[in-house]
């Protein structure tokens, strides 16, 4: 029920590289689990209200004060690739 | 030495307490076992001495005894990978809540423990680096996601544990290594600093070797009360009691037949879920049945909103600002390269699923459908809890199956959470307790309440625990240290 072409778009959205051996292990995996899920297909859910969240939470604000937060150094340390001043990328038009 | 590892570790409070043991006795003690483990429990071990916050441990109220912390869990400076490639040699520039609070209460990091990669599986098979091998039978699985953790504590490696729990990550383990293991209510613990899988249904828990141990790391988790730095987390409303109920009397136990007569659970599991039911009426508890309709849609729906979640979580592994980089072309082969060969076979299942779930044309039949089942769920449990005080089923539907016998079959995988999905959709706390062996094999028993029950939840299991005397001493005893 989900085919390569479609393995492929969503890949392409997901920003995710996939062998061919890839593809086609996928498309049998994800059918499987789609399979299965679809069962929810069938249940009667009119004007059932959808839960993002159990915690009854609205709004969480906190003052608007400045505070210290990370050093730059600290932030960059991690980085694959950093300048003193920012996180360095190759042009996204790069050849 | 030895006998030191025989102490849960309230018990080893004590002794550090009355002079006998000092905290650094403790310490040594348990990391020369973690040194030799052949488990794979662990994939990094903290330096000796444990000295976490300054002063003396054994003046704070968990006294030193040390911690095995899951790897999901930042700790400023020391390599934190949720046992993934993309994360390989990162270190956080901060520390998880719960890590600094446990500390600070008395309790330094032991090491990092071994997990499934990003928290999802139910076997640690999906650890890029190593599976863990259950101390039990050690061709078999310890279960996952927090399968390191479990392992770890079930054969005396620590003495105690944090892990997390999206879906069953750590009430399965902790039933299939014998052990307990206690999601709390969504929002009681701080998620901040935990790396995140799927937002609105991560929560940290304890795995331990009894219910008093369990409560103890409760009451210092939750201690401190809301955290500023996670805005999901809550003021736990009362303080956390250490369980010391031996009778159930009073307390009405609701049997859920969409989980308990699933066809999916094993015959030795029902068996000694049934032997447990007894025992609930012996200790003066009553048992009915209760319907939770919708719970057998619980995987169908959590298999769309967790990898959901997950695909837009897992997007800031883009090769940029932390972690593995891969790629020498433009950025968009960058991010592509990086993620292809920094993430592993199930993390890549799950974004794909997550992804095709919430695309144009397929976002309402998936994800809206099971927010709405999450819903159905949600107030399954609510109607629950006006007739019965605590809901009962099995844990996991099977005992510890073999390393391997699952990893070709992802749908068969998902059904070792068929059990404890349910709970986390709702939020609600559940606790899983060794409910006996079958063919020599742990059995979990699982306790759920209503949102911030957890001294119920925690009651009720004590007084089981006090009456089945499950003894978690077997893997203990060397079997640990010869896989």
């Amino acid at each position: 029920m989900i085919d390569r072409e479609q393995v492929l778009q969503v890949a392409r959205l997901a920003r995710l590289e996939l062998s061919d051996d890839e593809v086609e292990r996928m498309a049998g995996e994800l059918s499987g689990v789609l399979n299965h899920i679809e069962r929810i297909g069938e249940l009667d859910l009119d004007g059932v209200e959808p839960t993002s969240h159990v915690v009854a939470l609205e709004n969480v604000l906190r003052a608007d004060e400045p505070a210290p937060s990370l050093t730059r150094e600290r932030a960059l340390a991690g980085a694959p690739d950093a300048t003193d001043a920012g996180f360095r990328v190759p042009s996204p038009g790069a050849p | 030495m030895s006998d030191l590892v025989e102490l849960s570790a309230a018990q080893a409070a004590e002794r550090v307490r009355a002079g006998e043991v000092s905290p650094g006795e403790l310490f040594a003690a348990y990391r020369e076992r973690a040194e030799g483990e052949e488990l794979g429990a662990f994939l990094s071990l903290a330096e000796p001495g444990p000295e976490a916050g300054g002063g003396d441990p054994g003046q704070r109220p968990l006294a030193g005894v040390p911690l095995a912390v899951k790897d999901i869990f930042c700790v400023a400076d020391v390599p934190t990978t949720a046992a993934s490639r993309i994360l390989e040699g990162y270190r956080p520039p901060y520390t998880a809540t719960a890590v600094e609070r446990l500390a600070a209460a008395g309790a330094p990091m032991l090491g990092k423990t071994n997990m499934d990669e990003f928290a999802m599986g139910s076997s640690n098979e999906n650890s890029a680096f190593r599976p863990v091998r259950n101390p039990w039978a050690t061709e078999r699985v310890p279960g996952g996601s927090s399968g390191g953790s479990a392992a770890a504590v079930a054969a005396g490696l620590a003495p105690w544990s944090i892990g997390t729990d999206t879906g069953g990550s750590i009430r399965q383990p902790a039933a299939l290594c014998g052990l307990v293991g206690l999601k709390p209510t969504y929002g009681s613990v701080s998620r901040y600093g935990m790396i995140a899988f799927a937002s609105s249904l991560d929560q940290c828990g304890p795995i331990t070797r009894d219910t008093t141990d369990a409560a103890l790391l409760l009451r210092y988790l939750v201690n401190g009360g809301r955290d500023p730095r996670d805005s999901t987390s809550v003021d736990y409303p009362n303080p956390v009691d250490l369980p010391s109920a031996e009778r159930l009397d009073g307390l009405r136990f609701g049997v859920v037949p969409e989980l308990a007569g699933a066809e999916a659970i094993e015959p030795g599991v029902k068996e000694l879920f049934d032997a447990t039911l007894a025992r609930i009426e012996e200790l003066g508890g009553a048992v009915e049945e209760i319907s939770l309709p919708h719970t057998e849609h619980g995987l169908s729906a959590y298999y769309v909103l967790a990898p959901a979640e997950a695909s837009a979580n897992l997007s800031r592994y883009d090769g940029v600002r932390f972690g593995l980089r891969a790629g020498d072309g433009d950025l968009l082969s960058l991010y592509e390269r990086t993620r292809s060969e920094g993430f592993g076979d199930e993390v890549k299942r799950r974004i794909m699923l997550g992804t095709y779930a919430l695309s144009s044309g397929y976002y309402e039949a998936y994800y809206g459908r099971a927010q709405r089942v999450r819903t159905k769920i949600a107030e399954d449990f609510r109607a629950a809890f006006e007739r019965v005080d605590l809901v009962v089923t099995p844990t996991s539907p099977s005992v510890a199956f073999r390393l391997g016998e699952r990893t070709q079959d992802p749908m068969a995988m998902y059904m070792s959470d068929y059990c404890t999905v349910p709970m986390s959709l709702a939020g609600v706390p559940a606790i899983s307790i060794p409910a006996g062996l079958s063919e020599g094999l742990p059995v979990g028993f699982q306790i759920t309440g209503p949102a911030f029950s957890e001294n119920r939840v925690l009651g009720a299991a004590h007084a089981l625990e006090v009456a089945i005397g499950f003894d978690t001493s077997p893997p203990r005893r060397g079997a640990a240290l010869a896989p």
